[in-house]
């Protein structure tokens, strides 16, 4: 990785590259009529094809030839390939000439708007649609719709989207198309007959979906006088070129060189380029009814140019915007501190630079007693979480120990005061009146075989069932609600390992919930580690502890007096151990032929000693602290590709 | 002398160090290694060979001809202690070692009474050989009992019978030897704390004036950390090993002796070995012969391990394959270290404030002496024995 911020691999037109233009001739960006538009997205799981299918979009509408063709195109970012994920969507702009059908010859633009196919994107998701007209529903054939896919259905049917389901990979052997055509249209309302089947590794009826989306998709609709209105539904920063802001139009033209306003803060910036991606940039004149495209202002970070906020022309602006705009709100927060504390200015300057990129990203410094230096960082999600500290780890080459991922709870005191409480060291101290959990909506799709594993795992964490269907004769979708705070612990993991890998899951926030939670400290020779503070429903704190309190007995090295390991709720314990004092710490013999060697040994130690952290007298290896942090697996490592 | 080498800078052709190199100061030893053994016992990683493994044959001219070379450079006052060890150095003829000890006396000359030190397997002597080492000049013999339990015995894979050597302690005294040591090893897999006890009334009832007692330390590559890796055997454990110290020194300080070093005890200060304070004090000395270390003026070196890659080395130049100059740093480390080992301990001028800060901190924690301590000598208690790297460690590195 070359830079910071080179996962980038589209290259914006600067004066020392330019890309000659290769438009769609007949219709301009700026001068399309809508009604040649169709807008629409792909849904899909991921494994699921989409990434396939879009590379055969391309290139049957020749905006890419073979030659320049790489692999899944669209996917920008190492570790979207790697994990098989698309993050940050993008919209291609294609011609397309229909082929067979009433309409065959006559020529269209596709705008494919690519959407992030994980639950803690479903806000970028949300916005993804709203710029559509239509969704193309992408299943894989060999194994059917999963959570995500559905929860993304969903929220496409909320949007009114059109839908048409699609089977790819026909052309697997394990391909099952009818079987699976029963469930889509079931799903759907429509019959299995209208589902269409293609294969994106083969480009098999591919062009008759590309036929098919011109024949049911909408074309947009806006009103060209009037004041100009466009969503924004991704905004991405460019190392070169700053924020490159992606737009949906829905009424009148943005213009190049107007000045834009964001209707969300009211900021004005100067429009330095707009134009359409195919599927690099192309610079034009502008942007009107139904088109999809970008522009560059200038501005350095994202949040100056917001998913969802709607952009209007300053000097005639529109009176209202769009609606539907969220600021992004963390739902996780997890510390993440340095393992060699002098990497503590790197870290912030790594956030700094992803923070760019990354409106949901939020981090502010705090101090461990434990762990030193850090920051606590707020995420949409465990995957979020997961990309981020990768990110630091591979792109700024940082070493990093992350606390065990918690949820926002809001806590009311006896006093009447409120706190919100990001970290568990920073519980209220105080008599304590109610504590409030964020909870979820969750779709667990599962093969019917499985239905008590996953009631069971559902009830061990505080599920309640809201709802059970048959999708299919084998396949059951029970929704449940469940404290965000105990999916974002293993749940994944366990689900997977009590369905062999065969169920899916999604979430989504939906409130908050009275509970009955608690603090639970770990004490070290008396003194709190803060890393290990956590809060947890009442009847799991004892667990809690054990748990805990014996990983650490396992991690700690015997010390040269007694070390208690104590679990505690307040000032009640409700767990102990012991490290027993360490006996004999000498070697036995130390003659001529072994000094030299004993003391390369002492040199070591002394050396292993500067990485020890200090918990009062107690010496603690750093390894101890990140293996008692660490979960076996995270979750988000098993959503992606192997 | 443990088998592995340490890596080191290479030697000049010239020698480990320049002729002229002033040596003894403190007092000057020469270590002569005796690289062989009838078998070996399943504990042992020493640099020692089996007749299937390496030859005998003109393997004290090779030593001579490495103590000529040494005396062309350096050039000690003269020699106070000498100190044989192997492997199994009664494998040579007492002839032979007194071919050695004559010909140190030739070059750099023995001191008036030196102490001339020579380790044994209780089955390799009898009591002519003894008389006839100690006619050769040897004056302290060291015989590796290990046990007086056959079981742990067997367990160590040593030949001898666990009464044989508390006799030849006896026909060691009777043939005139000064003094007399016998080790022990303690913490085997098996041995349980009557054996032990046995053991340490053994050496008692032999009448030596020295005894060592070793926590059995299981090193790599032999076959007992194999065992202990196929699950075949337990490994040691520290807290066996921290009551069978408590019971050796129990039981040798109610027969008189007293500690001197960590795993030393001696019936008198004229009983202390006197080539192993030699060691721990940084004095200087020459090692001869395979995989031996010598040490002279903070240059520390180390010869070829393979008795036929020495005896190639020595036929026209130096053995050493292997040196440090030690640092100042380095230095104050390896003083802290030995030192802190001793009865008579470090003096505290040899720690820095936030060493001395730390020394104190330890005495409150019953690791050092508090009185002692108050006299400027950092010395450990008897649980500071137990923790003494650790307390080494800490010393070392207070800030």
């Amino acid at each position: 990785m070359e830079t910071a911020c080179a996962p980038i691999r589209i290259l914006f037109p600067t004066e020392r590259n330019a890309v000659p233009p290769t438009l769609d001739p007949g219709s301009h960006p700026g001068a399309t009529a809508p009604e040649r538009i169709r807008n629409f997205c792909i849904i899909a799981h991921i494994d699921h094809g989409k990434s396939t299918l879009a590379d055969r979009m391309l290139q049957l509408t020749e905006v890419v030839d073979a030659r320049q063709m790489r692999a899944q195109y669209l996917d920008r970012m190492d570790i979207e390939r790697e994990r098989g994920i698309t993050i940050k969507s993008q919209a291609v702009r294609m011609p397309w000439q229909v082929r067979e059908g009433e309409r065959a010859g006559e020529p269209f633009v596709l705008n494919m708007i690519d959407t992030p196919g994980h639950v803690d994107f479903t806000y970028e998701v949300s916005r993804s649609l709203a710029a559509c007209e239509g969704a193309v529903l992408l299943v894989d054939a060999a194994q059917g719709i999963e959570a995500q896919t559905l929860a993304n259905l969903y929220l496409a049917l909320e949007n009114d989207l059109h839908i048409i389901p699609v089977l790819n990979k026909i052309d697997l052997p394990a391909a099952q198309p009818e079987k699976y055509a029963e469930e889509l249209a079931h799903l759907i309302g429509c019959e299995p007959e209208d589902c269409l089947k293609v294969s994106g590794k083969t480009g098999e009826g591919v062009p008759h979906l590309l036929d098919e989306i011109v024949r049911q998709f909408s074309p947009p609709v806006g009103d060209a006088g009037a004041p100009a209105r466009a969503m924004i539904f991704d905004s991405v920063y460019d190392v070169y070129r700053g924020v490159v802001t992606y737009i949906r139009v829905i009424d009148g033209k943005i213009e190049a060189r107007e000045r834009i306003k964001m209707m969300s803060t009211g900021a004005v910036h100067e429009l330095l380029e707009i134009g359409v991606i195919s599927p690099e940039p192309v610079k034009g004149t502008g942007l009107g009814v139904g088109e999809v495209g970008y522009l560059i202002t200038g501005v350095k970070d994202v949040r100056q140019s917001r998913v969802g906020d709607t952009v209007t022309i300053n000097s005639r602006p529109a009176a209202e915007s769009l609606g539907g705009y969220k600021d992004p709100k963390p739902m996780v927060y997890s510390g993440l501190y340095p393992i060699d504390g002098s990497e503590y200015p790197l870290l912030r300057d790594a956030l700094d630079k992803l923070k760019l990129n990354d409106a949901a990203l939020n981090y502010e410094p705090e101090t461990s007693a434990a762990l030193g230096f850090g920051f606590r960082c707020g995420f949409l999600g465990l995957l979020h979480l997961e990309i981020i500290r990768e990110r630091l780890e591979r792109e700024f080459n940082l070493d990093l120990i992350s606390t065990a991922p918690n949820v926002v709870y809001r806590v009311e005191l006896e006093d009447g005061s409120e706190a919100t409480v990001t970290n568990p060291s920073e519980y209220p101290t105080g008599k304590i009146a109610k504590v409030y959990e964020p909870v979820v909506r969750a779709t667990v799709l599962t093969p019917n075989d499985y239905v008590g594993a996953v009631m069971e795992l559902c009830q061990g964490r505080r599920g309640q069932l809201k709802g059970m269907d048959y999708l299919s004769s084998d396949r059951v979708e029970l929704r449940y609600t469940l404290p965000l705070a105990e999916i974002i612990y293993d749940f994944f993991d366990q689900l997977k390992s009590r369905t062999k890998g065969y169920a899916s899951l999604d979430y989504e926030p939906t409130g908050e919930q009275e509970s009955d939670l608690v603090k639970v400290d770990i004490l070290l020779h008396g003194e709190a580690v803060d890393a290990f503070s956590a809060i947890v429903h009442k009847e799991k704190a004892y667990n809690y502890g054990v748990t805990i309190a014996a990983k650490l007995r396992g991690l700690i090295p015997r010390q040269q007096f007694e070390v208690p390991i104590q679990a505690a709720i307040g000032s009640r314990i409700i767990a102990r151990e012991t490290i027993r004092a360490i006996r004999k710490d000498v070697l036995a013999k130390c003659y001529g032929g072994d000094i030299t060697r004993k003391r390369k040994l002492i040199e070591k130690q002394k050396e292993g000693k500067k990485r020890m952290k200090m918990v009062g007298r107690v010496e603690v290896p750093q390894e101890a602290f990140i293996a008692a942090l660490s979960t076996s697996d995270a979750p988000a490592d098993t959503k992606g590709k192997k | 002398m443990p088998g592995a080498l340490p890596s080191g800078e290479p030697v000049p052709a010239t020698g480990p160090v320049p002729p002229g190199t002033p040596a003894g100061e403190h007092g000057f030893g020469v270590y002569a290694h005796v690289p062989f053994c009838a078998s070996r016992c399943g504990y042992c990683d020493f640099n020692t060979y089996t007749p299937d493994e390496a030859g005998r044959d003109g393997y004290v001219d090779q030593v001579l001809a490495e103590l000529r070379r040494a005396a062309s450079v350096v050039t000690p006052r003269r020699v106070d202690t000498v100190f044989v060890g192997g492997g199994t150095p009664t494998l040579l003829a007492p002839s032979e070692l007194g071919r050695i000890l004559a010909e140190i006396d030739r070059t750099w000359g023995l001191a008036d009474g030196a102490e001339i030190t020579t380790e044994a397997n209780p089955e390799s002597v009898d009591p002519s050989s003894l008389r006839e080492l100690r006619a050769a000049g040897f004056t302290r013999i060291s015989l590796g009992m290990q046990s007086a339990a056959p079981h742990v015995l067997k367990v160590l894979e040593r030949r001898h019978t666990p009464g044989r050597a508390v006799s030849a302690a006896l026909e060691a005294r009777d043939a005139g030897f000064d003094h007399v040591n016998l080790d022990l090893i303690y913490g085997t897999p098996g041995e349980r704390p009557e054996d032990f006890a046995a053991s340490l009334d053994a050496v008692v009832a032999a009448g030596v004036d020295h005894v060592s007692a070793y926590a059995l330390i299981v090193e790599d590559g032999t076959r007992l950390a194999t065992a202990m890796r196929k699950g075949v055997l337990p490994y040691p454990d520290d807290d066996v090993a921290a009551d069978r110290y408590l019971a050796a020194e129990r039981a040798l300080t109610a027969a008189g002796f007293s500690w001197y070093e960590v795993s030393n005890w001696a019936r008198d200060d004229a009983a202390r070995c006197r080539h192993n304070l030699l060691y721990w004090a940084g004095g200087d000395w020459w090692g001869l012969g395979p995989g031996a270390h010598s040490h002279v003026g903070g240059v520390r070196w180390w010869n070829v391990r393979h008795p036929s890659a020495y005896a190639r080395a020595v036929a026209d130049g130096w053995p050493a394959v292997g040196r440090e100059t030690l640092t100042a740093d380095e230095r104050h480390t390896e003083d802290v270290m030995l030192r802190v080992r001793l009865r008579d301990g470090l003096p505290l001028e040899h720690l820095d404030e936030a060493g001395r800060k730390e020394a104190l901190r330890q005495a409150e924690a019953g690791l050092l002496d508090p009185a002692k301590l108050e006299a400027g000598r950092v010395v450990l208690t008897l649980r500071g024995r137990l923790l003494a790297d650790g307390v080494v460690r800490d010393l070392l590195t207070a800030t």
